[in-house]
């Protein structure tokens, strides 16, 4: 009888199944060169057991570290260690991937050979947040196995974990696709080498994701999971190609499907011309989603920024607040950089320990953030003005009134300002 | 005009750079240079048009003329690296060795040939690797692509349902939508273990979330043993936590807690592990691109479903039906909340048949976010 009776229930069915990954594994492996047991085995075993449980059998890992780094690995301990001495140690390793996730196979061969001899041969490709994920090896792995990486002809370098800047990602942007609005590769890139030590080395309150998408489609998520989503837009008209438009007629009922569900009524189209009210465009993406070989963003490109997006925990979801609505992307890119370097500082002091930026911009108001960047209010900032008057004025924006001085000659104060004796 | 063999050459630089150090460390990701195929280095920055040329292929033309054919195949993300030496081998026979993983977890083979389409398609298929997931936003025909998910059991510590397992059979059954383009429009599909949501289920057309439905227990010695009181009575959003200084551990009001889990985060010695208790909520309505409809989250409609491993054929089925209902009701183009906001959330569960009850009521009162006026879109006028 088989070992694993409920995990074979896994393996039926035409999607690829990973549990057919992890016995392939376990089977191929026993025959390797390696420095570590055949973890694949100690998976099934331990993975059939939670199936049997409906309960996870991975203990919280303590601290593991390579040298010079605190973060991009992630300690694992079975609670069966003594059954299953295969998988007693189960750290991953977060190895940071290329921008846009391309490879060779040249590059994937050398990694998969260093996984295989120092590790489970388990991977993702890829984690959530983007790195390539090497999952599970020992304590003692976890050196030899970072340094191996380095020693590549094209070096891979760890990403981040913890209260750090973690591993950035990006759509695969002007490699191709015809939408992007700014070079998300090269961003991706040269921002994470900039924050090394911050990807690192955790010592902010908690994670900061940031994330590059190409245009408003945001094919990364980046409005829902980075804390600081730079999304492409642009700032003049959409192009329009009329013949090519005429083609499109051909296909499809462009009114019904193009014209009428344009989130602005901002187009028209009068069964051989299309125009667009561009200053009515929201730049949402539809139009240009339908008709790729006939519209195009325009040429004066750059970035949306908007910050603050998360998942539930802890308060409940955020989708980023819009920040900026207009940034230049050019390398270096130094405005994002400095942007950022500044809002750590600030988020770094005041936030509490485990919240993300976009709770701290939600206890300390918007208006605090955007001083903090240099960024001007907007009426872009809002969907509409708020609709309470609890407003808070700084001391130089109020008049000097007659009647509180004399209120104060009676005796009256002001109690328990910042500062002031009580 | 980008000039990527000087970024490359740059990069070499930056790294030699590095290497003089005694320690060779943060040096971040190789360059993407290195591993774009030359029609891409050639045309960066200069595609003109897409088209589909079937579910699971897409070509790329450049304003030059010149295209590539990216065919994208299902992977359940967890892979062997005996597997990904198979994708290699794919790679060296048909694209010249370049391949790419999409953000939904797919493989992407790039290549330049079209007569070597249908041979990879075979090879993959024989492999156990389907291609599909794609769609024609022109025709309005869309498949469903890869899930996005999270480790439950695989790996993770605290989840609250299986990831990959509950993955796997969704997709099994949905299979269909999968290798055709059939569904009325985009249609994004998440799973997250836990409230953690490492996945983007908070804003996803159809997502399944692991949920604890009882407080946790406390493990008086291992409080004393791995928790700092302090950042275990901070770490709960509901003040339901406080510390018991003189016995150095904590006591949970149970009455207050909504089973998030966070402590047991920050704290070993608070599991709230319940195997008959903890399960899956579904959500729906979510989106996260701008085009039409503002983004936006994700709306709870089925409160729990046991785990029922190993197949969960609770979740399953209500996700099938509420995919299947939205199928058969949408216009063309109209997402999940879009087609909802038309009929009104009352037709929803009147439509799809789930029972509405009253923990589908706001009770979290921690944050007003959803409140804000603060604009949460790249939506706006200049
Ligand atoms: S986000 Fe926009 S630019 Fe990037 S891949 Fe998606 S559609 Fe293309
Ligand atoms: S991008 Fe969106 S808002 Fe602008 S014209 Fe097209 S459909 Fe209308």
């Amino acid at each position: 009888m088989s070992e694993t009776p409920l995990l074979d229930e896994l393996e039926k069915g035409p999607f690829p199944s990973f549990v057919k990954e992890i016995k392939k594994t376990a089977e191929l492996h026993e025959k390797a060169e390696k420095e570590v047991p055949v973890m694949a085995k100690g998976v099934l075993k331990q993975v059939e057991t939670s199936f049997r449980d409906k309960i996870t059998h991975w203990k919280h890992g303590g601290i593991v570290a390579v040298r010079g780094y605190g973060g991009g690995v992630i300690g694992r301990y079975s609670d069966l260690a003594e059954e299953i001495p295969e998988v007693a140690h189960f750290h991953t390793v977060r190895v940071n991937q290329p921008s846009g996730w391309f490879y060779t196979s040249k590059a994937l061969r050398e990694i998969c050979d260093i996984w295989e001899r120092r590790g489970s041969g388990l991977t993702n490709f890829h984690g959530s947040t983007g790195d390539m994920v090497l999952l599970g090896t020992f304590t003692e792995q976890l050196q030899p196995l970072r340094d191996e990486l380095a020693e590549l002809d094209t070096p891979f370098d760890i990403g981040g974990s913890g209260g750090d800047f973690r591993t950035p990602s990006c759509c695969v942007g002007p490699a191709r696709c015809e939408f992007a609005c700014y070079d998300t590769l090269e961003a991706c890139y040269q921002i994470t080498t900039e924050f090394q030590n911050e990807l690192h080395r955790p010592m902010f309150p908690y994670k900061f994701k940031i994330k590059f998408a190409g245009c408003p489609n945001d094919c990364v998520a980046s409005i829902a999971r980075s804390d600081f989503a730079v999304i492409g837009t642009w700032k003049d008209d959409i192009k329009i190609d009329s013949a090519a438009v005429k083609e499109y007629a051909g296909q499809i009922d462009i009114q019904a499907e193009v014209v009428d569900l344009c989130p602005t009524g901002c187009m028209s189209w009068d069964g051989s011309t299309l125009s667009i009210d561009n200053a009515n465009c929201v730049r949402c993406m539809h139009c240009i989603n339908k008709m790729p070989k006939a519209l195009a963003p325009g040429d004066e490109r750059g970035a949306t920024i908007l910050i603050g997006g998360k998942a539930p925990m802890l308060e409940g979801a955020i989708l980023g607040w819009l920040f900026v609505p207009f940034m230049e992307m050019e390398p270096p890119y130094d405005e994002i950089k400095d942007m950022v370097a500044e809002l750590w500082e600030w988020w770094d002091e005041y936030g509490k320990f485990r919240e993300r930026i976009g709770e701290t911009i939600w206890r300390l108001g918007m208006s605090e953030a955007l001083r903090v960047a240099g960024v001007d209010a907007v009426p872009q900032h809002v969907q509409e003005p708020r609709n309470n008057p609890f407003m808070y004025f700084a001391k130089d924006e109020l008049v000097h009134s007659d009647i509180v001085k004399e209120f104060e000659k009676r005796g009256l104060k002001l109690k328990g300002e910042a500062g002031e004796e009580d | 005009m980008v000039d990527l063999d000087q970024r490359l050459n740059d990069w070499k630089e930056f790294i030699a750079k590095r290497k003089e150090k005694d320690y060779f460390s943060d040096f971040g990701p190789p360059h993407y240079a290195n591993f774009l195929p030359p029609v891409i280095k050639k045309n960066y920055g200069k595609w003109k048009y897409h088209e589909i040329l079937k579910c699971g292929v897409l070509k790329h033309v450049a304003e030059n003329g010149d295209a590539i054919y990216s065919v994208r195949a299902a992977s359940p993300r967890l892979l062997s690296i005996y597997t990904l030496r198979e994708f290699c081998d794919l790679a060296d026979k048909y694209c010249d060795g370049f391949l790419r993983f999409t953000s939904r977890n797919n493989v992407e083979f790039l290549i330049t040939d079209e007569s070597n389409i249908d041979p990879l398609i075979n090879d993959l298929k024989a492999m156990g690797f389907p291609v599909g997931g794609t769609h024609d936003a022109t025709a309005g025909k869309y498949a469903l692509s890869n899930m996005v998910h999270t480790q439950g059991w695989v790996h993770c510590h605290t989840p609250a349902i299986d990831a990959s397992g509950i993955v796997k059979a969704v997709m099994d059954e949905l299979f269909e939508y999968f290798e055709e383009m059939k569904l009325p429009a985009l249609c994004r599909l998440a799973l997250a273990c836990c409230a953690n949501m490492c996945g983007a289920v908070h804003a996803s057309d159809i997502s399944i979330v692991g949920i604890h439905r009882t407080p946790p227990l406390v493990d008086d010695d291992g409080v004393r043993r791995m928790c700092e009181l302090p950042t275990t009575v901070a770490s709960c959003p509901n003040a339901a936590i406080k510390a018991k200084p003189k016995e150095k551990t904590v006591e949970v009001n149970v009455e207050k807690c909504m089973f998030c889990g966070n402590c047991y985060t920050m704290c070993p010695g608070m599991p709230l592990f319940d195997p008959e208790n903890d399960g899956a909520a579904i959500m729906v309505g979510g989106k996260l691109s701008n085009a039409r409809h503002l983004p936006t989250l994700s709306k709870v409609v089925v409160p729990w479903i046991p785990n029922e491993p190993p197949r969960w054929p609770g979740v399953v089925d209500v996700v099938k039906k509420i995919l299947e209902t939205w199928a058969s009701e949408a216009r063309k183009h109209e997402r999940l909340i879009e087609w909802a906001e038309r009929i009104g959330w009352e037709k929803f569960f009147e439509k799809t048949g789930l029972e509405f009850t009253q923990h589908l009521i706001d009770d979290y009162r921690v944050t007003p976010y959803q409140y804000t006026s603060y604009r949460a879109t790249t939506q706006f006028r200049w």
